[in-house]
């Protein structure tokens, strides 16, 4: 043994923290235990606990003359979920939804592409914040933001004047259903909102999965003779899907349950989560206000698990 | 060098993506314009004359002052709580091998999955039923919940990037798991506990829907915000806190960025 | 102490020389050891010994229990069964911080945080040395391990070899009575592993204490040894020294594993060789008979053809048929002329004969109902 003058000092065998230490070492699960017990708790308990009360509420009834709650399991509560109107009001969300999803998909896609593909790694930084720093500012800024610019006094009509399109502008407004009198009071507005607010949702994703698609397989394709084209058809787009899908997920579920973009853009005809905020609130109807809340619950469990399929989750 | 892309983009391409970002920012830059405008009572365009009057006058208001201080106070504590059960979280997951794990990952997720009104609608009921007066501790737990995962993320990405023989090498050395605790599992998260921290704090500060439902008469900013939206005083004034509030989130999404830049999981992509 | 070559593993205690005073030479034993993981054997009954102050190495292919027993004697994992003691101290339940045992890790395992020096004395530290006392013998250990003047550098600032040597000096200066390398030398170039063998070795002689290398590389363990276990499919096949291993393999595993050898099984050793037992010869053992040469009394011969002739720079190496349909390689100097499809004949002496045994060591014998 090397000669030195120094010995080592030897280990303090028998501090608490040494015999914690060694139970611990000794039972991993119970090291495991106390690790999750505290997050899990909290989760549990407070979270998932109220969301059960809250939902299981839908089973409940509501007495038509007093208005209170009546504890005994029924399904009348859904009975009237399934009305005209009611059943409009979730038929309008989702066509919202759907729309809000196809357009983010597609104004997405360039940037993502962009980005993944033929961005140095400065611009690709540069990209990155350009994404994040919208998505992360304030989202009532962000609504706010179109509000002005999809005022009536605002910059979209002098901008169409400038260009001489008013007559483009008006037409547009024109159109039955979704125009209105102007953009901040149709649902063109609000579709244009929906869809400029959840858009970074939708590039992260699809760009994380274009980076993930391997150069080799694109170089082979070429190499083995596809224009650039149809590489792009059969291989880039099949792989790019996941990402695709996973962003839908953040667009579809965010715009089911918002009520705050619609209740400032758009016609006075409610969301789904308009309704469940004033049946909450003044209504006071709280059975009824569950049994809504369990519809964007139910379609997004459906859409999760179509997404699952399509390896969506890989992509998040 | 051999360039690493692969073709050029095509013209039409680089507009498309570049108008993508133009489209995600232009708003933002109105906002900071009508700060300036001098008409209070429209959102006329172009804005007749600018002027800086509007900062002053926003300092001034007392409301204003208070729904900051309201935020920051409960953005602090939402992030404190969220910094240690996100970590709590992520090290039970980490060394988790067994059933339930995908469970407890779509379990952390939920808070932020489900739409916010569903949280804020179960939390109020919650309360009323406990008989539990709102305060800046109901706010809190809400905001505490879904901040929990912005954490996790940031601190599991971390884990999974570290050798995992270094905490094993720790013990082995000598140190028991207070001292491995202390003097390398620490140091090694510290800029994921960072980043987190400074997520979670925009998320916090930002956070509206579950807030309406959790705060009763008390106002944070956003809230003040939307009360505005609804009502508006001064129009400028509200834009001039939007250009306040656009600064404050800016800073610590940017830090956050530089402490997880040299990574493949940069922070915040799992929002 | 001068190597013993042994074939059994397990020395019963009774022939360990004791030496004056009251240290026990045997660092390690292990007694019955198995490890099970669910369904999967990764330990089965393994029973073995390690002398205080030999170079012992563990071969073996992936999979095959050696690092699971390098993880026991550190003290990361348990043994489903069996016995496992440190200096005659059973060490069941005692966790890492408490066993005087100290680890390389293959992939070093380096603090990032911490500077070279702080890694190196981090052992010192979590014993509450002095700062200044820590840094002179980081700094010793640091010479030792031939990286002067980089003790104020961050790991990821160094070469693979350079954060091998850290890892080593980390793992020395806590002067444990055994030192554990789990394949330490995998993520090296050739040339530096082959330098890092020899300084290994240098440094195990200095030092004087208990080297357990973990490797895969026969090679390896061959060049460095005092003694190697071969480990199989979570038995030990053989115990020896390293000629004893080459020279001597007791299983067909273990004579393939170690250099190249060629396997007769015991139907077509009855005619080469006259017993019906498997047996491997090495192939440089082999010769080519010149036109009517004799091989002698001691020596087997037999007829066949050259199938093929592979030029290996030092020398050849020929693939012959046999008359019955099995192949054999011969290794011969690269100035015999050898051509591929001539009719030919070798020999080998009877010395060159290794008898193989079926059974691992410690395990059931041939027909016993295993695990």
């Amino acid at each position: 043994m090397t000669a030195s003058a120094t010995a080592i000092p030897r280990l303090p065998d028998d501090s608490w923290p040494r015999r914690i230490s060694r139970v611990l070492f000794a039972h991993p699960g119970l090291l495991l235990f106390l690790l999750i017990a505290p997050p899990l708790a909290w989760l549990g308990i407070i979270y998932l606990g109220s969301l059960f009360a809250f939902l299981a509420h839908s089973l409940f009834s509501i007495d038509g003359f007093t208005g209170q709650i009546v504890y005994e399991v029924s399904l009348d509560t859904f009975d009237r979920l399934l009305t005209a109107a009611n059943l409009d009001v979730i038929a309008r969300t989702v066509l919202m939804a759907t729309a809000v999803t196809l357009t983010d998909a597609a104004i997405a896609f360039p940037i993502a592409y962009y980005a993944a593909r033929y961005a140095s790694p400065r611009a690709k930084a540069f990209f990155y914040l350009a994404v994040m720093l919208p998505l992360w500012s304030s989202y009532l800024v962000r609504v706010y933001a179109w509000k002005l610019v999809l005022a009536r006094e605002g910059i979209i009509p002098w901008a169409a004047e400038q260009l001489h399109l008013t007559w483009l502008l008006e037409a547009v407004l024109g159109i039955p259903v979704i125009g209105g009198a102007t953009l901040s009071t149709s649902y063109i507005g609000t579709w244009v909102v929906f869809c400029y607010i959840w858009l970074p949702f939708m590039i992260l994703p699809i760009q994380a999965s274009l980076e993930r698609v391997p150069r080799t397989l694109v170089e082979a394709s070429a190499d083995l003779g596809a224009h650039g084209g149809t590489t792009f058809r059969k291989v880039i787009l099949p792989l790019a899907l996941p990402g695709v899908v996973a962003g839908s997920i953040f667009t579809f579920s965010l715009t089911l349950g918002d009520y705050i973009i619609p209740g400032i853009i758009g016609s006075s005809r409610p969301f789904i989560g308009q309704v469940v905020q004033s049946l909450q609130g003044t209504a006071g109807d709280i059975p009824l206000a569950a049994a809504f809340s369990v519809v964007p619950i139910l379609v997004m469990a459906i859409y999760l698990t179509i997404a699952k399929r399509l390896g969506a989750f890989n992509a998040l | 060098m051999r360039s690493e892309r692969i073709g050029r983009p095509s013209l039409g391409l680089k507009l498309a993506a570049l108008g993508g970002i133009m489209f995600l920012h232009v708003p933002l830059g109105f906002i900071i314009l009508y700060a300036f405008s001098t008409e209070e009572r429209s959102y006329q365009f172009p804005p007749p004359d600018l002027t800086l009057d509007w900062f002053a006058v926003a300092w001034g208001r007392e409301d204003i002052w208070a729904a900051i201080g309201l935020s920051v106070q409960v953005a602090l504590v939402a992030t404190a709580i969220a910094l240690v059960l996100g970590t709590l979280f992520a090290a039970a997951l980490f060394r988790w091998r067994h059933f339930g794990r995908d469970t407890l990952t779509l379990l952390v997720i939920l808070p932020i999955a489900l739409p916010g009104i569903i949280t804020g609608i179960s939390l109020r009921s919650a309360y009323g039923l406990a008989g539990i007066d709102f305060s800046v501790w109901t706010i809190v737990i809400g905001h505490a919940t879904f901040c929990v995962v912005v954490v996790y993320n940031n601190v599991i990405a971390r884990l999974r990037r570290s050798s995992p023989s270094m905490f094993e090498a720790s013990m082995d050395l000598g140190a028991d798991s207070f001292q491995t605790f202390r003097y390398v599992v620490l140091p090694n998260i510290a800029s994921a506990l960072l980043a987190g921290g400074m997520l979670a704090f925009a998320l916090s500060f930002d956070e509206v829907i579950v807030t309406t439902f959790t705060s009763g008469q008390q106002q944070t900013l956003p809230i003040w915000m939307l009360s505005e939206l609804i009502r508006p005083r001064q129009r400028p004034v509200t834009n001039v806190v939007a250009c306040f509030v656009i600064a404050v989130t800016f800073i610590p999404i940017l830090i956050a960025y530089y402490l997880t830049r040299d990574t493949h999981d940069v922070s915040g992509m799992g929002k | 102490m001068p190597p013993h070559d042994t074939a059994a593993g397990s020395v019963p205690a009774a022939t360990v020389t004791r030496a004056m005073g009251d240290a026990e030479t045997t660092a390690i034993r292990f007694e019955g050891v198995s490890r099970h993981f669910g369904p999967v054997i990764a330990l089965d009954r393994v029973s073995f010994e390690i002398r205080d102050g030999e170079f012992f190495s563990m071969l073996g292919p992936s999979g095959s229990g050696k690092t699971t027993s390098l993880r026991l004697i550190a003290g990361f994992d348990f043994p489903t069964a069996g016995r496992i003691t440190l200096h005659g101290k059973d060490v069941a339940g005692v966790p890492p911080f408490d066993r005087d045992v100290n680890t390389v890790f293959q992939d070093y395992a380096l603090f990032p945080h911490m500077s070279v020096w702080e890694n190196v004395a981090y052992g010192l530290m979590v014993r509450r040395m002095p700062r200044r006392q820590r840094r002179e013998e980081a700094a010793r250990m640091l010479a030792m391990v031939k990286l002067e003047g980089l003790a104020e550098r961050r790991p990821g600032q160094l070469s693979g070899g350079q954060r091998q040597r850290v890892a080593l000096a980390r793992a020395l200066v806590n002067r444990p009575s055994v030192l554990l390398l789990d394949e330490p030398l995998g993520a090296l170039d050739l040339k530096l592993r082959e330098q890092m063998q020899d300084e290994l070795k240098a440094l195990q002689r200095q030092v004087g204490i208990t080297f357990i290398y973990v490797t895969h590389d026969q090679g390896e363990a061959l060049a460095m040894s005092d003694r190697v276990a071969v480990f199989n499919d979570g038995r030990i096949e053989q115990i020896g020294s390293p000629r004893a291993i080459y020279d001597q393999p007791r299983t067909a595993f273990v004579a393939g594993f170690v250099g190249a050898s060629n396997l007769f099984d015991a139907a077509t050793a009855e005619p080469l060789i006259g017993e019906a037992r498997a047996f491997a010869v090495r192939p440089e053992r082999i010769r080519f008979l010149q036109h009517g040469e004799r091989a002698g009394d001691r020596a087997v011969e037999a007829n066949g053809t050259v199938r093929s002739v592979t030029f290996l720079g030092a020398h050849l190496r020929a693939i012959v048929a046999l008359a019955n349909g099995d192949e054999v390689k011969v290794a011969v100097a690269a100035d015999q002329a050898v051509e591929p499809g001539s009719a030919c004949r070798i020999a080998f002496d009877r010395s060159a004969i290794n008898v193989l045994s079926d059974a691992p060591l410690g395990g059931p014998a041939p027909g016993e109902a295993a695990r």
